[in-house]
């Protein structure tokens, strides 16, 4: 495939862009194009984002706690959209209880602290289609 | 001693290492410098003017002149979540066992000016603080608190004219007049644009409700600190040490040029600002920042400003230890980290402190983490010997050459923000954003590549369970919000309200805030203590608002 497209994202309220902002860096140092949305993005605005740039991947971080709510609206914004196979990614501040709903609605994968971010690179490279 | 005879041995020294080294080699990564001797700092004909005594300019030794004999720092747990009950419970349990002041934490909506039936407040009502929505919710946050009794700190920036002025709502219903209430509001929008991300109106407006703050508080709450110029947030976004010091007091130095153009003397509104830091992994690095700071800000208050006071000189300061460095891996390791982090604030001479706890690198803290967090306060207050005597660490070859290195590193930055125009044209231009981004990545690089060990991280890592009773904010604290809400703005009573809010009273005192905000001489906080009286909610005062002000365009840059 071509050159792999990733928008990462900020859903929500939540102003800590430290590791979205690390992680859109390191994806461009292995390659791939990275769109960053900025803060405070609906779901709605991310998911119209997505099939603008026409990516392959969306990366979301949340630190507040409200990815439970955002998280898998952003899922079904974005298949609505007719997107079926964008790979759909978070991290953040998670707990682990919290993970199993998230991948049950979509999310492919979730990173938690302490993550290198060779980790994500890996796992997109592995599952982007 | 001469220096020549030092100097000779030094080289002695040097050489014999040399050869030990060349056998035997010293871990990788390390500061270059080995050891640090009296060739390293200023000669003692520099003692007056550099370091000094404490309580005196340029206070590197520290404000008071007696620091922690006088009494210890003041323990002030930030806190806060869910609604305003639930939280009250937290502050009050603090107090029972030793807190010394409060720390309100607020949640998103709250703190970007939003009501919680806001549609973009939509899970997020009561999860990184407490939701506020009106005087109502503040009535109840602050039920069975003396305010005339407890000093009160409120992570507040944007909306902070509102919060400050339901605080001082609620004191007078308690009795307490507004001169005698002791505290602080955030009220740093800057570091809001470079780091911290809570804005809601551009730089101008924004800098004018900061200044009309400054104004009203120095007549009517003179004992309020009405700003934490802070570095915190900055230090968390991932910049270095001297960083977070220097582009503090380039903020700060953006905030005392605004009130002067605004036309105050300096010394009527300088001896209430107040800093806040953050307490980092390096223990003598951190000391050493603190003491640079408060030789940096006396000196441009003096040199200047042309301040007078030497209270307008003083770099008070509030740390938190950094969040930033807890992890989410074996996470009771956390315990030790805060508890250096805490050894290095307290030798570092600061006036205030928040200890995290060990669970939060995965959740909001428990009571049971959030009692270790507060008990590490008091190890360390009584039973380290580290508050007996004032500024301990002066003259250590290695913290004074440091304070020098991170003082210097300062100016620099500040004279590079001055040639951009000053710290607001430096974050318009996305030149401090993009300073503290390219530190972040390089810890970030450092870690993955094992140029610096995390314990559990990178290194000494295991297999876990996962963490169990971690706090969790119940997805109907939004809901009970929203009801609460409807009732308010119905008309209803709510809380001890013996009738509910009178709507023609609310549209009135948001027409005539509306019309203040057009009047740039006006000062907006009268007419907002006006409204919120009235039980206007926050998300009311604020859409006013943001209908004069606009909103401010963030500057997006990787």
């Amino acid at each position: 495939m071509d050159k792999i497209k990733v928008l990462v994202a900020k859903p929500g309220l939540d102003g800590h862009d430290r590791g979205a902002k690390v992680v859109a860096r390191a994806l461009r140092d292995a390659g791939f194009e990275v769109v960053y949305t900025g803060l405070r993005q609906t779901p709605e605005q991310i998911a119209e984002a997505a099939m603008q740039e026409d990516v392959n991947v969306v990366a979301m971080s949340i630190l507040s706690g409200a990815h439970p709510h955002l998280f898998p609206k952003v899922v079904n914004l974005v298949r609505e959209k007719g997107m079926k196979d964008t790979l759909i990614i978070g991290g953040g501040v998670i707990p682990e209880g919290d993970i199993p709903a998230l991948k049950e609605a979509g999310i492919a994968e979730v990173f938690t602290p302490g993550t290198p971010t060779t980790a994500i690179v890996d796992f997109i490279k592995a599952n982007v289609k | 001693m001469s220096n020549e005879k030092i100097k000779a041995e030094l080289e002695k020294y040097e050489a014999a290492v040399a050869k030990v080294v060349a056998k035997n080699p010293e871990r990788a990564h390390l500061p270059e410098q080995r050891l640090y001797t009296p060739l390293d700092i200023k000669g003692v004909e520099a003692y007056t003017d550099e370091i000094g005594f404490p309580g005196e300019y340029p206070f590197t030794r520290g404000v008071q002149p007696t620091m922690y004999r006088g009494r210890f720092w003041t323990m002030r747990m930030y806190a806060g979540f869910s609604t305003a009950k639930a939280s009250n419970e937290r502050y009050r349990y603090l107090i029972a066992n030793g807190g010394t002041g409060l720390s309100c934490a607020f949640d998103l909506p709250t703190q970007i000016g939003y009501d919680s039936d806001d549609p973009i407040s939509e899970g997020e009502v009561g999860k990184v603080g407490v939701a506020i929505d009106s005087l109502a919710d503040m009535e109840v946050l602050f039920d069975q608190i003396d305010l005339g009794k407890v000093s009160t700190s409120m992570t507040i920036n944007a909306p902070a004219s509102v919060l400050l002025s339901m605080y001082i709502a609620v004191a007078e219903e308690q009795g307490v007049p507004a001169d005698q209430l002791r505290g602080t509001i955030q009220n740093d929008i800057l570091k809001e644009y470079a780091a911290r991300g809570t804005y809601i109106f551009p730089p101008k407006p924004s800098m004018r409700i900061i200044t009309n703050i400054f104004e009203y508080c120095s007549k009517n709450v003179p004992k309020w600190n009405t700003i934490s110029i802070s570095g915190y947030h900055i230090r968390e976004a991932g910049s270095t040490a001297s960083q977070e010091i220097a582009f503090t007091i380039a903020d700060g130095i953006a905030y005392v040029d605004a009130a002067i153009k605004a036309g105050m003397d300096v010394d009527d509104f300088a001896g209430r600002l107040s800093f806040f830091w953050n307490a980092h992994n390096n223990v003598l690095e951190e000391v050493a920042k603190f003491r640079a700071s408060r030789r940096v800000w006396a000196k441009v208050m003096k040199e200047r400003f042309g301040a007078k006071k030497p209270k307008s000189m003083m770099l008070r300061v509030h740390t938190q230890t950094a969040g930033s460095m807890l992890t989410a891996q074996q996470p009771n390791n956390n315990i030790i980290r805060v508890a250096l982090q805490t050894a290095a604030a307290v030798m570092g001479g600061t006036q205030s402190l928040h200890t995290n706890s060990r669970d939060e690198a995965l959740a909001l803290p428990t009571q049971e983490s959030v009692t270790i967090a507060l008990r590490t306060q008091q190890i360390v207050a009584n039973e380290s010997g580290l508050a007996d005597v004032i500024d301990p660490l002066a003259g250590s070859y290695y913290v004074e050459a440091m304070t020098d290195r991170i003082e210097k590193e300062a100016w620099d930055y500040i004279k590079k923000i001055d040639e951009l125009g000053g710290a607001v044209a430096a974050i318009e231009k996305g030149y401090i954003q993009k300073e503290i981004q390219d530190s972040a990545y390089k810890w970030q690089m450092d870690v993955e590549n094992k140029r610096r060990i995390i314990v559990g991280v990178n290194e000494y890592t295991m297999e876990e369970e996962p963490p169990k009773g971690l706090l969790k904010v119940d997805a109907s604290v939004g809901v009970e919000q929203c009801k609460k809400l409807a009732d308010l703005k119905a008309g209803k009573p709510i809380n001890k309200m013996t009738k509910g809010r009178d709507n023609e009273a609310v549209k009135a005192a948001l027409a005539e805030l509306k019309d203040a905000c057009k009047n740039e001489k006006e000062n907006l906080m009268p007419h907002i203590l006006k409204a919120v009286k009235t039980y206007a909610t926050l998300g009311e005062i604020c859409n006013v608002m943001r209908e004069v002000f606009g909103l401010y365009e963030a500057h997006v840059s990787l």
